[in-house]
């Protein structure tokens, strides 16, 4: 509404009207359910989880490390050549920091999202997880993290079995 | 305007399930298959355009487009998909080279369906929300409906649409690649358990879990990679009325002038006489007879006969679905499409193994995109260029 206009035609439909049945629709919740194979990269990916680590793949091509793990290479487009294992330490690639929820209303903690390179993977590759033990305003760019686990019984095998990622002083790496 | 013909294939599956592999890994192999068999193509540098085939319900994704370039060696390079059935991904592949800017193209299509635990449920959120999902049942009754239409206008009989099955299952008995192959008597599929009148329980083709890629190629390139270059002659596709209050349950409308239009580009003006096999959209055994009228191979309520005749089996005039069909490799989803085009390949390169038909020179892919679509899609295939 504005100045010259102090209401528009027509009749205003509220939310209330709809939860009260004076307006037709049609209300339908599909039910849509899936189990995806994790395939050979991802189930190892995630036994390691629950093992405490973190598992990459990689390509004797292009040398890189690759995590996420995969069992090619995508930019060779060949067949990865072995496993190994990277620390749970990195550095923050890119971050940002969520004041609203799923369902769109505010949150009172905001939620700090980054992509972390992985030490010990090829540059450019790591994870993106939340940051936690911090203050938003504080977090920086190349900020150096680490891997805050659950306790081992209450790993399932799941990116969750790594709380959050917290700062950490360069020297204690 | 360049040829376009197909010069690479591969295929991993069909099973019933494969939990062994993700689909990025499932697809992977059918990749390095297709391009090994291309002669051996690098798709990082050699392809100049991908086109994938993927529904994002049959996925659980959205957007799953943005999941499928890796894994063909496509990332940062020229990726669409289509949200449609791999014969509609092979109709714009042809397309993209006969516009005379890409020269190898590469098209993939897969099927994990055994990652869908609600598979009905979503079949039936396909459905209209207004005029049917309120009344429930299982969506399948719409084959019923179909085939019950069929039998009443044609006079096929429940005898000869379970002859399809015992056909079908034994002729997948010959395909590595066939989920569901199995020797039965046309007993065991019309005392098979009713599932919706007239459709029996063996008459509906099981889900299967596999993936095909291959790659296409201009006149030009393709006899650089092979000395086998399969002609993609013709294709044509085409969607009848979401509607099912109106649209038409006896004949299948769709696949008849999806065929005109395949037939045309083609230069086919009498299918019959000019198609040597037909690979088609037998997800229902009533589907086969009633799409095989629909592509102008035999009149309107024929089909039956030729059956009984002897004529569509493998050492028939006319063999259709030599390869299983879906009923023998199963329900792939959006690749079933690539199931019936791969089989077009083998047999028109001669590599069909113990199934191979003699001679065979001109071949039809035909697929049908399922409960509850009235969408189907033809290709004409040749080993001989025009």
């Amino acid at each position: 509404m504005s100045e010259k206009i102090k209401s528009y035609p027509g009749f205003r439909i509220r939310t209330a009207d709809f939860r009260e049945g004076k307006v037709p629709y049609v209300a339908y919740r599909p039910k849509v359910r899936y189990a995806w194979s994790a395939g050979i990269a991802m189930s190892r990916f995630l036994e390691e989880l629950k093992n405490g680590r973190i598992i990459a793949t990689y390509c004797n091509s292009c040398g890189r490390i690759m995590v996420p793990p995969r069992v090619f290479c995508e930019e060779c487009f060949k067949p990865a050549d072995g496993w190994k294992h990277v620390k749970d330490t990195g550095t923050i690639n890119t971050y940002s920091v969520s004041f609203i929820a799923g369902d769109a209303s505010r949150i009172k903690e905001p939620i700090i999202v980054a992509v972390i390179d992985i030490d010990g993977a090829s540059p450019g590759m790591g994870i993106l997880h939340k940051i936690g033990e911090i203050d938003w305003k504080e977090v920086k760019f190349g900020m150096k993290v680490k891997a805050v686990w659950k306790p081992p019984e209450e790993r399932v095998g799941s990116i969750t079995d790594i709380k959050y990622f917290k700062p950490v002083k360069e020297e204690t790496l | 305007m360049s040829e376009v013909a197909i010069v690479g294939v591969g295929c991993v599956g069909f099973k019933s399930i494969m939990p062994e592999l993700s689909y990025k890994e499932l697809m992977f192999e059918a990749a390095v298959k297709a391009y090994e068999d291309a002669g051996g193509i690098n798709p990082r540098k050699d392809v100049d355009a991908f086109v994938t085939c993927a529904e994002d319900y049959w996925e659980g994704f959205s957007i799953f487009d943005e999941f499928v370039p890796d894994q063909l060696g496509a990332v940062l390079r020229h990726l669409f998909t289509v949200s449609g059935d791999g014969l509609l991904g092979l109709a714009n592949a042809y397309m993209l080279i006969k516009t005379g800017h890409f020269d190898i193209v590469v098209l993939e299509a897969h099927s994990k369906a055994s990652d869908i635990l609600t598979f009905y449920d979503i079949v039936a959120f396909a459905m209209d929300p207004v005029m049917v999902r309120p009344l429930g049942g299982n969506p399948y009754y719409i084959a019923g409906m179909e085939m019950n239409r069929y039998l009443c206008e044609t006079g096929t009989t429940i005898e000869q649409c379970a002859q399809v099955v015992v056909k079908n299952k034994r002729n997948a008995l010959a395909n590595p690649y066939a989920a569901y192959g199995a020797n039965i008597t046309l007993d065991q599929v019309l005392w098979s358990e009713p599932c919706f009148y007239p459709l029996k329980k063996l008459e509906i083709s099981p889900l299967s879990d596999g993936c095909v890629v291959m790659v296409l190629a201009s006149e030009k390139v393709a006899k650089k990679l092979t000395d086998t270059p399969i002609w993609v002659e013709g294709v044509g596709w085409a969607t009848e009325t979401p509607n099912l209050e109106t649209r038409d349950w006896g004949r299948a409308v769709y696949t008849e002038l999806a065929a005109e239009m395949a037939y045309k580009t083609a230069g086919i003006t009498c299918p019959s006489r000019e198609i040597d096999f037909v690979e088609l959209s037998d997800l229902f055994a009533y589907k086969e007879l009633q799409h095989l009228e629909a592509l102008k191979l035999c009149k309107y309520g024929e089909a039956g006969m030729l059956l009984e005749d002897g004529i569509i089996t493998k050492d028939g005039d006319l063999p259709v679905n030599v390869s299983g069909g879906c009923l023998g490799m199963g329900y792939a989803l959006e690749a079933s499409g690539m199931q019936r085009l791969l089989e077009v390949v083998l047999q028109l390169r001669g590599k069909a193994e113990g199934r191979q038909i003699p001679d065979a020179e001109v071949g039809l892919a035909h697929t049908w995109r399922g409960i509850p679509t009235a969408t189907g899609a033809v290709a004409i295939l040749s080993n001989i260029k025009e």
